[in-house]
């Protein structure tokens, strides 16, 4: 009679213990937000980082945690960035109300097409998602009555965020104000993932069958990740058309999708702070690339990939494992090591 | 009316002789490979550099488009390809879209960014009237060349030794090895095939498509419908998606330009809905 108890007990140490926080966590937004005040001509680039982070964090959802592949992941993000950008343009030009309006249609529709990702093989959830963005970038190319079509969506005028804090010519409070949503969103999928529902992801991912047979339903957990994913992503959009007053037809191009694929891979999947380290990590290196070679970094980056892929990522993004493994307690080392 | 399904047959063979290699290395040996659009690049940069730069004739480049392109795929399925058969379908679609990438700043860096264009013999421009519908002459021309190609496909993969060695391969690997088929050879041959057959269909469509460094994503679309609404039961199915996919897009754009592109991406999305295995699912294949 004692023995379910005490498997309980140890599930819930374990959850509990996976879901400490960090040295190197708080070390990682240490560095942030010391960032504001060390690096006060950096901050624009900062904030594309912490934006690419944000989008990266939300692929990492559903391909860390659920195993989904997506070709089209940039369907959210420029769906956010048009959605944000519109809103701003024509009605309301509050941020805040802009960010959670973006998160609000990206995840309608990330709601809408996760029944899409349900179905089939991989490739077919490739296919899918992949022409769903082509789909969007469609509509966003044609109806130019409301996008700008081809010309991307101007004038954008925002008015100070909460109505305390405007966003300033040297982007400090843009910065701000994306760490400051990074930091939400970050905080929330962290509890999200160590949470039952997010080990339940997991199983799912690296066994579907096995845990059907135990209890865990693919449909409902599938959804609600996509769904969440696409919020994110959404958000990440909003993020970027506010910060640059701008929306262009770019964001909803294939060459995005790639980009946050292979931020996650440098990163790592699995982890959360994979976007994060993969978008400061590629960030700085397009911007030495297309100094070096401008027109030609597309070359490096690809090269990069094919390095990746058959040096083998698990051995590149092996550190957080590393660095965890350090720092718990012998006592987790009794159960075994959560597998990569 | 009929010359716009004319033109769609001719845009529908031609889509079917440049993803017919995909079809294979995708639907058959499992393998995601984003990359296809640079073999069929390959083929066209070898048309415009041997008319244009040399001055041969057109003749010569298709089947050297095929050649080039078709040992490009043999050297990079030996060295690159092979250790990711087995890789996760992830792994797979990172290092194709580097080929990718690579391949278009490549082009770009030796040939510039601008589309190339290439002057047809003049027995294959214009077009004629026969009863009463325009055929293009150079459309007429890939018709007859594309339906041989497929026929004889058709015929190599169904009566030949070496197409029921591959059928073998790709349906058990393991039971096909411990018979004493080489399957890694098999696979090599395939891909090398595939790829060729890219590189001709690339070198054709440098007129109809267009030409440029963003060629194999623009296209990249296209061939992955053929590709997935075919399914991968036969030639005939990517043949028949790849028919209607030509139909569709050239009416399409000629009846409703606005829609543009709207209506192959959706109509895409639905046949996935409704059968995520292609129109043309084989039941029982891996």
């Amino acid at each position: 009679m004692t023995a379910p108890v005490e498997t309980q007990k140890l599930a819930r140490d374990w959850i509990s213990r996976s879901n400490r926080v960090r040295l190197w966590e708080i070390a990682l937004w240490v560095i942030a937000v010391a960032a504001i005040f060390l690096l006060p001509s950096k901050l624009l680039i900062l904030t594309e980082i912490t934006i690419l982070a944000i989008f990266a964090l939300s692929l990492d959802l559903i391909l860390g945690y659920a195993g989904i592949v997506s070709l089209g992941h940039t369907a959210f993000f420029g769906l956010g960035a048009y959605a944000a950008g519109i809103l701003a343009r024509d009605y309301v030009s509050e941020p805040v109300t802009g960010l959670i309006f973006a998160g609000f249609i990206s995840g309608l529709f990330g709601f809408a097409t996760s029944f899409l990702v349900l179905r089939g093989s991989d490739l077919t959830r490739l296919m899918t998602t992949f022409g769903v963005a082509m789909l969007l970038a469609e509509v966003a190319n044609q109806a130019a009555w409301l996008t700008g079509g081809a010309d991307g969506l101007s004038g954008i005028m925002l008015t100070p965020i909460l109505g305390l804090f405007e966003f300033d010519l040297f982007g400090r409070n843009g910065y701000v104000y994306a760490l400051v949503v990074l930091a939400v969103l970050t905080f929330i999928a962290r509890r999200l993932v160590h949470s039952p529902y997010g080990l339940s992801l997991k199983a799912l991912k690296l066994n579907p069958r096995r845990s059907a047979m135990i209890g865990i339903s693919a449909t409902r957990r599938i959804v609600a990740i996509y769904t969440l994913s696409a919020v994110y992503a959404g958000m990440a959009g909003a993020l970027l058309a506010q910060t640059t007053s701008f929306v262009s037809p770019d964001v909803l191009a294939f060459h995005r999708s790639a980009e946050v694929l292979l931020v996650l891979v440098i990163g790592g999947t699995g982890y959360l702070y994979g976007g994060v380290v993969g978008a400061i990590i590629f960030t700085l290196l397009r911007d030495w690339l297309s100094v070096v070679t401008p027109q030609y970094w597309m070359f490096w980056i690809g090269l990069i990939l094919i390095a990746l892929v058959l040096i083998g990522r698990e051995r590149l993004t092996r550190w957080p494992a590393l660095l965890n493994r350090k720092a718990t307690t012998r006592a987790a080392t009794q159960l075994a090591e959560e597998p990569r | 009316m009929l010359t716009i399904l004319f033109d769609g047959i001719a845009y529908g063979m031609l889509l079917f002789v440049l993803a017919c290699g995909l079809s294979i290395t995708l639907g058959l040996m499992n393998f995601v490979n984003l990359a296809h659009g640079a073999f069929a690049m390959a083929g066209g940069y070898v048309t415009v550099i041997m008319m244009n730069r040399y001055g041969l004739s057109f003749y010569w480049c298709l089947p050297a488009a095929f050649l080039v392109s078709a040992t490009v795929g043999a050297i990079l399925e030996r060295l690159l390809y092979r250790p990711l058969y087995k890789a996760s379908h992830l792994d797979q679609v990172l290092f194709s879209i580097g080929i990718v990438f690579m391949a278009i700043a490549g082009v770009d860096y030796f040939m510039g960014g601008q589309q190339q264009l290439i002057n047809l013999p003049p027995e294959l421009k214009g077009r004629f009237d026969f009863l009463g519908i325009g055929i293009g002459r150079y459309r007429l021309f890939i018709i007859v060349l594309c339906a041989f190609l497929v026929v004889t496909l058709q015929l190599a993969l169904t009566k030949t030794r070496f197409g029921s060695q591959l059928r073998a391969a790709v349906d058990d690997g393991r039971v096909a090895r411990g018979l004493g088929v080489n399957v890694s050879l098999v696979f090599s041959l395939t891909f090398a095939l595939g790829s060729g057959l890219a590189g001709l269909g690339g070198a054709l469509g440098t007129d109809l498509l267009g030409l440029d460094p963003n060629f194999p994503l623009k296209f990249l679309i296209y061939f992955m419908i053929v590709v997935t609404v075919g399914g991968t039961s036969s030639i005939s199915g990517p043949f028949l998606a790849a028919l209607l996919l030509g139909i569709a897009d050239v009416a399409g754009k000629y009846y409703v330009p606005q829609l543009g592109a709207f209506i192959i991406y959706a109509l895409m999305v639905l046949v996935l809905i409704l059968r995520p295995h292609g129109l043309f699912s084989r039941e029982g294949g891996r």
